[in-house]
């Protein structure tokens, strides 16, 4: 089968929009749910109100939900039967211009030096072969105030008095969400590496953003230690948007990778309330979304 | 800990130091005016003492990169929600002291040094829900003016926009009380 540039490339511009302009179907279950349980008669009901009431609009206005649009992250999981890398890659490129335009995005990319825009978007993308006879495109729009508030850590740390063990890994999630307060526009998710390399361990954290709130880890101890630390952030009092409240984080997910005996690596992704994250499945010349 | 909101009180620009100096934390307010947007770049051009073709004594200052697109000619807002304030602590308090702002929007709050400002020159800090950036835009009935649109870009620019019933929570008021550091406080204790 050929490969059909144009209809994969337009695909691409429908995953930016789709993902830009309308907050996961979970991720809004989990707010209106955290609204009734948590928070009665309060600012931060009125903050949840206010996120729920905006996604509503967003939806409705085709206009994208932040006007922080993000970095935008691809994870692509391809057969090079049905595309190579190279093609994959001057779709995305392609249609990264024609979102930023025509939705629009937020020219985010900037020159560091100059801090000059570069009127458009650049973006990221890992590459992961995969024989499955298709293209899973998985997209995060990742806000620059949330990635401000993401940390990394090395066991053992002296200074959170935490050790090389899960207990360990714990002090440092909750030492930075406590220092995220609401800076990185809370209830967020967390995603979390421990192992890897300083590399490795930050792009499997944010890989750890794109799942579902409700899946559950297979690893049975982390599993224990996502639902633990879900439970122990939300008692801190800090709340959606740091004005306190009773839900300051939607979920943590974590991941480990083997580690050079020498290293300990946490590494934190936060992503704020929006949690945009979306999959174009590319197969038998069609796309799906999720 | 959980804020309780107190009243909904309707203000309109140019604030003046009297009615800035009556709100408290927890107060919800309504902004009726002009708002100017001011991002990381303005806030560094307005630090380094560089001139704006409005007069902001009174006014308030928007902590807001938005997306703004032209329909018919006319520049529109469609997405305008507050970016994270703690960028511009180093600028604050400056143009606060030098400008005769009276109000910031942003989110997440600002340090010791623009309360200390606040406090001593009558100024409030309003925050807005962040990412809520449609329903804030609905708020901007029109955009009036830009300042710096080719040499910072349409984000880093000064927008001048008219803003009707644009809501936000007193977080940080003239009196030097500050639910961040409330917040940050409990949170500490509850480690």
């Amino acid at each position: 089968m050929v490969f059909d540039k144009r209809g994969f490339t337009s695909s691409i511009v429908k995953l930016y929009f789709i993902t830009a302009t309308s907050l996961p179907s979970d991720v809004e279950r989990k707010i209106r749910s955290s609204m009734k349980t948590g928070e009665k008669n309060s600012i931060a009901r009125k903050v949840l109100e206010t996120i729920i009431e905006n996604a509503e609009l967003a939806r409705k206005c085709s206009s994208p939900i932040c006007q922080d649009t993000g970095t935008p992250i691809f994870f692509v999981e391809y057969d090079s039967r049905v595309a190579s890398q190279k093609q994959i890659a001057q779709a995305i490129i392609t249609a990264t211009k024609t979102a930023t335009k025509q939705i629009p995005l937020r020219a985010n990319a900037v020159e560091t030096i100059t801090g000059k825009s570069t009127g458009t978007n650049i973006p990221i993308v890992y590459f992961e072969e995969t024989g499955k006879n298709e293209v899973a495109v998985r997209l995060l729009l990742k806000g620059g105030g949330s990635e401000n508030v993401g940390a990394g850590y090395k066991l053992p740390s002296i200074e959170l008095n935490a050790g090389r063990d899960l207990k360990g890994v714990g002090k440092c999630v909750m030492d930075a969400v406590f220092r995220a307060q609401g800076k990185g526009c809370a209830p967020g998710v967390i995603g979390v590496c421990i192992g890897g390399t300083k590399d490795s361990a930050a792009v499997e954290a944010k890989k750890q953003l794109l799942r579902k709130l409700s899946d559950a880890n297979k690893n049975k101890k982390l599993r224990k230690l996502e639902n633990l630390l879900t439970r122990k952030l939300n008692s801190l009092g800090i709340g959606p948007m740091g004005l306190g409240g009773k839900t300051t984080v939607l979920g943590v997910k974590i991941s480990e990778l083997p580690r050079h005996p020498a290293s300990f690596f946490v590494e934190i992704a936060y992503n704020c309330w929006c949690a945009r994250r979306r999959t174009m499945v590319w197969k038998n010349g069609k796309p799906r979304f999720d | 800990m959980t804020q309780t909101e107190k009243k909904t009180i309707t203000l309109q620009t140019p604030l003046t130091e009297q009615s800035v100096l009556s709100l408290e934390i927890g107060d919800a307010v309504s902004l009726n005016g002009f708002v100017f947007t001011a991002r990381d770049e303005m806030h560094k051009f307005l630090f380094e003492g560089g001139r704006v073709p409005f007069d902001l004594r009174g006014g308030v200052l928007y902590h807001c990169g938005p997306i703004v697109k032209k329909v018919g000619g006319e520049w529109k807002a469609v997405s305008a929600g507050p970016t994270t304030s703690m960028r511009e602590e180093l600028y604050e308090a400056k143009i606060i002291e030098k400008l005769g702002v009276r109000a910031i929007i942003g989110k997440g709050g600002m340090g010791e040094k623009t309360k200390k400002a606040m406090q001593r020159f009558g100024c409030v800090y309003l925050h807005a829900v962040g990412g809520a950036a449609v329903l804030l835009a609905e708020k901007i009935a029109r955009v009036e003016g830009v300042f710096g649109l080719k040499q910072f870009g349409a984000t880093e620019a000064m927008w001048k926009l008219r803003v009707k019933n644009f809501p936000a929570i007193v977080s940080m008021d003239a009196r030097g009380e500050s639910t961040h550091e409330k917040i940050l406080e409990e949170s500490r204790r509850k480690f």
